[in-house]
Order: C-alpha cells, then structure tokens, then sequence
C-alpha cells in the first residue's frame, strides 16, 4: 500500500460555539504535492495548526509524518518543515548562520551541516552570499533559502503557507521547480497559496469552505466536475458558497 | 487635468537604491496600478508622494501642491491604505472611524455614501475591537478610514497582498465604483491579474519602471507570437521545453505553457519535437500575452 505520510479522520477544531474546522477527512501520499486552498477565514490556518503538532484537536484524529498530532505533538514538530512568508529566517544572521542554527535545532551534527550548507549553497548559486546577513538578500533568493531550510533536515513533508505571496514572476516558477524537485526525492510538500495558476501545480487539491473540505481531487478532475476551465473558476464557484461571516 | 505628477525622483536607504528615477503622471479619475513584487520599491514610492518621506532627490505634486512644501494641505486631501495594517488596535470598528473622521473635520455622517457599500458589511461589528477582526474586515475597515473625508487623490498599498481571490474581486468592484464617484486612485499590488482592472499601469522592478502605459499597450507591445502548449506528463514537459532548440522563452501558466519561439522555428516543428519525445494529446494555440507575460519578459530575469 501506498504511504501514507498525512491521514486525518474527522478532525474538529471548536473555539467555544464556533466550529473553525469542521471534521475534515483526508490523506496524503509520500512524495504528493497537496494543495491546500480556501478563502480566508475557511479554517486552514487553523487545520495547519493541528497537522503541524501546535493546536490539540477537539475532536477527530490525525497522524502526521507517522506520528499521532493529538498525543505526540512534539514528535510531529521534530519530523516536519515549516516555512511561511511571515516567518523564514532571521534577517540579523548570515546566511551560513541561519542554516547552522537550523540544522541544529533540528539536531543534525556539525558535520552534516556543514556539508549540506555547501551542497545548498551551490545548489541555490548563493555560495558568494555566503557571509551575507539573511536581510541584505532580494526577497526571491530569501524565500527560495527559507525554503532549503525548511527541508534540511530531510523532513517526510513540509508545510508551505503561501510561500511565493508577493515574489516576483520568474522567482515563483523558480520555487516551484524546488517544489517538484522535493517531491521526486520523496518528500510530501503540503502547499496553501492565493495564486491560482500555482493550484495547477499540484498533484491533488484541497479546497475549503467554511470549516469543511468541500473539494478534493487532482486539478484536472476538479476542472471537468466544475466545468470550469481553469482552477480560478473552480475556486470562484467553491468559494462564493461560503455563509460564514468572517 | 493631472492628478499627480512626480519627476525623477531617487531615494536610497544606505548603500541600497530603493527607487530610481521614478517619473509619472496620474490624470483625475483614473485608476492608476503600481505593479511589481515585493521589494521592488511600492511602499517607499507612497511614503514619498503621501508626504511621509522625503526623496533625495526629484520633485512631486498632488493636485498641483509640492509634497514637500505644502504638505500640510496635501494630507487634507488624500487617504492611504497602508500595507501595513496601522489602524487602533485597541478601539472598536466604530471608534476608530469616528476618529478619522474627527481628524479630518469631518463627520461619518456626511460622507456615509462613499463608504456604504463596503462599512455595512462590518457594521454587525461594530462593536468590536479592531485586533479581534479578522483580515478581510479589517481592510475593510481600512478602506473606510482612508475614505471617510472624501479624499481627492486614493493611495492603496498592496491592499490584497494575502488576499484570497474571491475577496480580492470584490475588492476591485469596490474600487470600481469609487473611480465613478471621480476619485483618483493609486493602488499598488503584486498580482500581475489585476493589472488589467487598471487605467494605466506602471511595472516595477528593482526600484525602476520597466514600462509605463495602458495594460492594453502593453499587451500590444509584446514583440513575439505567444503559443500556449499542453501535452500529456507536464511535469516533464518543463524540462524538455527547455531542452528544445526552438524555444526562446518557456513559463508555466497554471494548466499550459506559455511558449515564445526561436526566429525561424515554427508551431509544427515544436509539435514534431513533442511527439518524438512520445507525449500525446499536444495542443498549440497562438494566445494573447497577459500582462504577466509581458513583465517576465521586460524583467529580463528569464530562467
């Protein structure tokens, strides 16, 4: 049988009478590409949260990376990647210094470290950047070594919250050939993102309408059920049938 | 009759040149886009014309007045969203409209219309403090605020940055019918789609304009037939695109290809190549650039 490196039963997330996630079911494969999408407000933040080990279910279960999210938090922490545009790196370090700091917070030895720093470095034609401080970076480059070292150490899936938001055109088709190339080396990357071209991308998709999982499928399927010709549309159709208020 | 005019104007922070010399011209009543990526310079381009801060060099008027020297009248007679999101955290919905209209002399009675449209979906809240909202009321909120005195001149700074896309449409139908009620708007993003809701259009790189004009012209001006491609396995087709010896240019599109072919080359040979390479089900067609396209190529930073 296929890996599964996400699976979630039914997972709810209540703050007091408001139901932020509604019993949300779902897998994902090793290696997969999953698009996570919804309007703001749907509850992804909030779905994330839980899959990432930071808020306990209220109801429902999950496994993350082969470990339980409501019973071993910290054991999903140590086996994923995290990047967001909000927070990457810590622009007061050097670029050496941000790949040190992370490679040993996620408890890889000296050794290893520095060679993966060069092999990331050359990978990213950033070797001459090497001494550089994170914040004199182009924010193209920033994101594209953010996301290197949300996968340093080698992490079953990563989670990408809208990672290409305000990066110029060019630099976002670069990141997602990063993405493709995680993906071939075996990791799952679970993606959201506002760009609806970016949705495409993706083997499959989710999309999210007030707390539920309204849409899952691989982009194509989910065109021909909607009769939409793009991912755009699919969304626009999806999303104006949300009755939340935010 | 022109809005807003800005003259070569440079700003540098340290060593690093933000802007370079930025010249535009903003007509009453249009709805004039700064569009780029982030760093490219948006944000620093608004704190010089809204008065915040000062150039190093060039000049700029709004309505006529220098943004320097008269300053003072030009903050009456302008609104800004910032980026940023910089209204009270700790008033409610209504305070802090209340309070931008106080500052303004004005009233939130006597310009209600402008804002109807957009406060009444926020108005159930009214009674809540602003950092309990949630992102999209709270630019609605912000919206507001900027308009509350009837401002001439609107500058928006990235204001669907984080957006999702259907929000982001409404928020344009809110911008459109503020251009009929004759307010000019300034209103930067790094959305390439939105570029075409726009009058005129600057693309912005690195602090420099790489073009100025209509979306429409821009479009026009495109030097090369524009082919989208679709086959069988696109992942793959990234790469072998790359490989192929009739392609000047190559760009994922969501569901295609946008393809630019090397002088000479023609559709039918990049069909033979494909099908050598045994994909299937390959369709070519001519297509119009988007303004995206064309800010790819004009960038000149082609993978």
């Amino acid at each position: 049988m296929e890996e599964k490196v996400i699976y979630t039963e039914k997972l709810t997330k209540r703050f007091g009478n408001f139901t932020a996630v509604d019993q949300i079911s779902f897998e994902v494969a090793k290696g997969e590409i999953f698009g996570f999408l919804g309007a703001n407000g749907a509850g992804k933040t909030t779905a994330m949260r839980m899959l990432c080990g930071l808020s306990r279910p209220t109801s429902g279960t999950g496994s993350v990376a082969g470990f339980d999210i409501a019973h071993q938090p910290e054991k999903v922490k140590r086996n994923i990647g995290y990047m967001s545009q909000k927070f990457s790196l810590y622009e007061d370090l050097k670029v050496w210094e941000n790949l040190r700091l992370f490679g040993g917070i996620y408890g890889l030895k000296n050794k290893e470290i520095a060679v993966k720093t060069d092999a990331i470095l050359r990978e990213l034609g950033l070797k001459k950047e090497r001494e550089s401080l994170v914040k004199s970076l182009p924010l193209g480059w920033k994101q594209k070594l953010s996301f290197s070292v949300s996968i340093f150490h080698e992490p079953k899936v990563v989670f990408l919250d809208e990672p290409t938001s305000g990066v110029d055109p060019v630099t976002r088709r670069q990141f997602w050939e990063l993405i493709y190339q995680a993906s071939e080396r075996g990791i799952t990357l679970f993606v959201t993102t506002h760009y609806m071209d970016e949705a495409e991308y993706c083997d499959r998709v989710s999309i999210m309408v007030d707390g539920r999982i309204e849409a899952l499928d691989s982009p194509k399927t989910l065109r021909h059920q909607f009769q939409a010709s793009n991912m755009d549309e699919v969304f626009q159709q999806l999303a104006r049938k949300a009755t939340r208020i935010e | 009759m022109i809005a807003l005019s800005a003259h070569k104007i440079n700003k540098s922070y340290g060593t690093t040149q933000a802007l370079t010399n930025l010249s535009l011209e903003v007509e009453k009543g249009e709805i004039y886009g700064i569009i780029g990526p982030d760093g490219a310079g948006k944000t620093t381009l608004f704190r010089i014309l809204t008065t915040l801060l000062l150039a190093d060099s060039g000049t700029a008027t709004i309505n006529g007045l220098d943004v320097v020297k008269d300053y003072k009248q030009i903050r009456q007679v302008i609104g800004y969203m910032p980026g940023r999101f910089s209204l009270y955290q700790d008033l409610t919905v209504e305070e802090n409209l209340h309070f931008f209209a106080t500052v303004f002399h004005t009233t939130i009675e006597e310009n209600y219309h402008l804002i109807e449209d957009i406060y009444k979906q926020i108005e159930p809240f009214k009674t809540r403090r602003t950092a309990k909202l949630s992102g999209g009321m709270k630019q609605k909120l912000a919206l507001s605020c900027a308009l509350i005195h009837k401002p001439t001149v609107l500058f928006l700074d990235v204001p669907t940055t984080g957006v999702d896309p259907v929000s982001r449409k409404e928020f344009w139908e809110m911008l459109m019918k503020l251009k009929v009620e004759g307010i000019t708007i300034i209103v930067s993003t790094p959305y390439m789609d939105e570029a075409t809701r726009c009058d005129r259009i600057a693309l912005i790189l690195d602090g420099q304009f790489l073009k100025v004009d209509t979306p429409k012209n821009i479009i026009a001006d495109y030097p090369y037939t524009l082919w989208s491609v679709q086959a069988s396995r696109m992942h793959r087709l990234l790469r072998d695109l790359a490989d192929s010896p009739f392609i000047r240019s190559s760009f994922s599109f969501g569901e295609t290809f946008h393809v630019t072919l090397n002088h000479q080359a023609t559709p039918g040979q990049l069909r033979e190549f494909l099908m050598e390479r045994s994909y299937s089900d390959i369709a070519i067609q001519e297509i119009q650039p988007t303004v995206e396209d064309c800010f790819m190529l004009l960038s000149k930073r082609q993978a």
